[in-house]
């Protein structure tokens, strides 16, 4: 049973999922494209520097506020450990084991 | 990574020895002011260096499989849609709309909003694929992923400054490399999770809802270059915070990005009129 449920292909599902694609694609080459049609300014240049930056800060924040004190912490731990050791998996580790251990803990 | 406190007024120091070197650079007969490489090597380089990023992103793979299982999806279909869609918010976000039985235009319109911010992270690349093929080009656009474009960005600043000093220099196909490496393990983890199905039934408890901020954190360390950032991200953190609280959905990004960005340009000009480099 899990077997054929596994593999089956649903005509309107598979529209869904391709339309997606279309609209996720678009957004990823649309900004790439966009910015080779157009003449920068210095401020442009400037903002497109400061740009991923202020993009993660923002993701983090939006994070942050959907997360509870376990989520803070392990954020903060990531921060320590990743500034410390300068190593993404130690850091994503510590992370990932501060918020499972407080959860255990409350 | 020359990132740690101590090389602040290095770092400063040489971003304004390359703001005036350009028009210097521009007015010799250089072909291109940046040449960027589209190479195997670079390939190679950002898939390894994302491998470990990828093994986080992975966890929230097996998340999505098992919610979309969850939703109704078969497990080739939410393979099919990892394949192709590789964007694992608004896989998250059609999932769950799924369940709740939204109509299709729906689903469609919540994937266009949440992806809105792949505009902004395309722009930032296209200095680098300001020489590269449309093939070069649109074929890595496809696998930018939030985490993959991030380590882009910090391994094309580590290798703008290393330009012409003889080290590794920016190599654009480390955006293809690094995407890879994502595809590769969201896929694989979508078809685990999807097959698992009900098996885990509360990624909280294993910490996963906390991948993506752990990620972002780790990223954001990263990218910080010193005191000039400040007043930018301060703005950012801000203003995404209380769009977040106050908003629902994900225009907090938005709120976010354009406030810091608008800050960061006004501080840059203010600096450039005090200290009097304007020219």
């Amino acid at each position: 049973m899990s077997s054929s449920a596994a593999t089956a292909l649903d005509p309107t599902t598979v529209g869904v999922v391709l339309a997606m694609a279309v609209v996720t694609y678009t957004t990823k080459a649309g900004g790439l494209w966009l910015v080779g049609r157009l003449e920068l300014t210095d401020r442009a240049e400037t903002a497109l520097e400061v740009l991923p930056g202020v993009i993660v800060v923002s993701l983090v924040a939006g994070e942050l506020a959907e997360g509870g004190p376990a989520a803070w912490l392990g954020a903060a731990a990531v921060a320590v450990v990743v500034r410390k050791t300068e190593s993404l998996p130690l850091a994503l580790l510590a992370g990932i084991g501060t918020v499972v251990l407080v959860r255990g803990r409350i | 990574m020359a990132d740690s406190s101590g090389d602040r007024g290095q770092s400063t120091a040489v971003t304004d020895d390359d703001e005036s070197a350009t028009d210097e650079t521009t007015a010799r007969d250089e072909p291109s002011p940046r040449l960027v490489a589209f190479s195997r090597a670079g390939m190679l380089r950002g898939f390894r260096d994302c491998l470990p990023v990828a093994v986080g992103v992975a966890g929230y793979g097996v998340a999505f499989g098992v919610l979309a299982s969850q939703a109704g999806l078969s497990a080739a279909e939410a393979t099919l849609m990892s394949a192709t869609v590789l964007a694992g918010a608004a896989q998250l976000l059609a999932v769950d709309l799924w369940a709740a039985s939204a109509s299709v235009a729906t689903i469609v319109l919540a994937t266009a909003a949440v992806n809105l911010r792949y505009l902004l992270l395309g722009a930032t690349l296209r200095p680098w694929f300001a020489d590269r093929s449309v093939l070069e080009t649109y074929g890595s656009a496809f696998f930018t992923a939030d985490e993959n474009w991030a380590l882009t960005m910090r391994a094309f600043a580590d290798g703008g400054d290393a330009v012409g000093n003889g080290s590794e220099s920016a190599d654009a196909a480390y955006l293809l490399g690094s995407g890879l490496a994502i595809w590769v393990l969201w896929v694989a983890a979508t078809v685990v999770g999807a097959l698992v199905g009900d098996g885990v039934t509360d990624p909280a408890r294993y910490g996963l809802d906390a991948a993506f901020l752990i990620v972002f954190v780790a990223v954001a360390v990263d990218l910080w270059d010193g005191r000039t950032d400040l007043p930018p991200w301060t703005a950012a953190f801000v203003a995404a915070l209380a769009t977040a609280v106050a908003v629902p959905g994900r225009w907090y990004l938005l709120a976010g990005a354009l406030v810091g960005c608008s800050v960061g340009v006004r501080h840059a000009d203010v600096e450039a009129d005090s200290s009097g480099v304007g020219g």
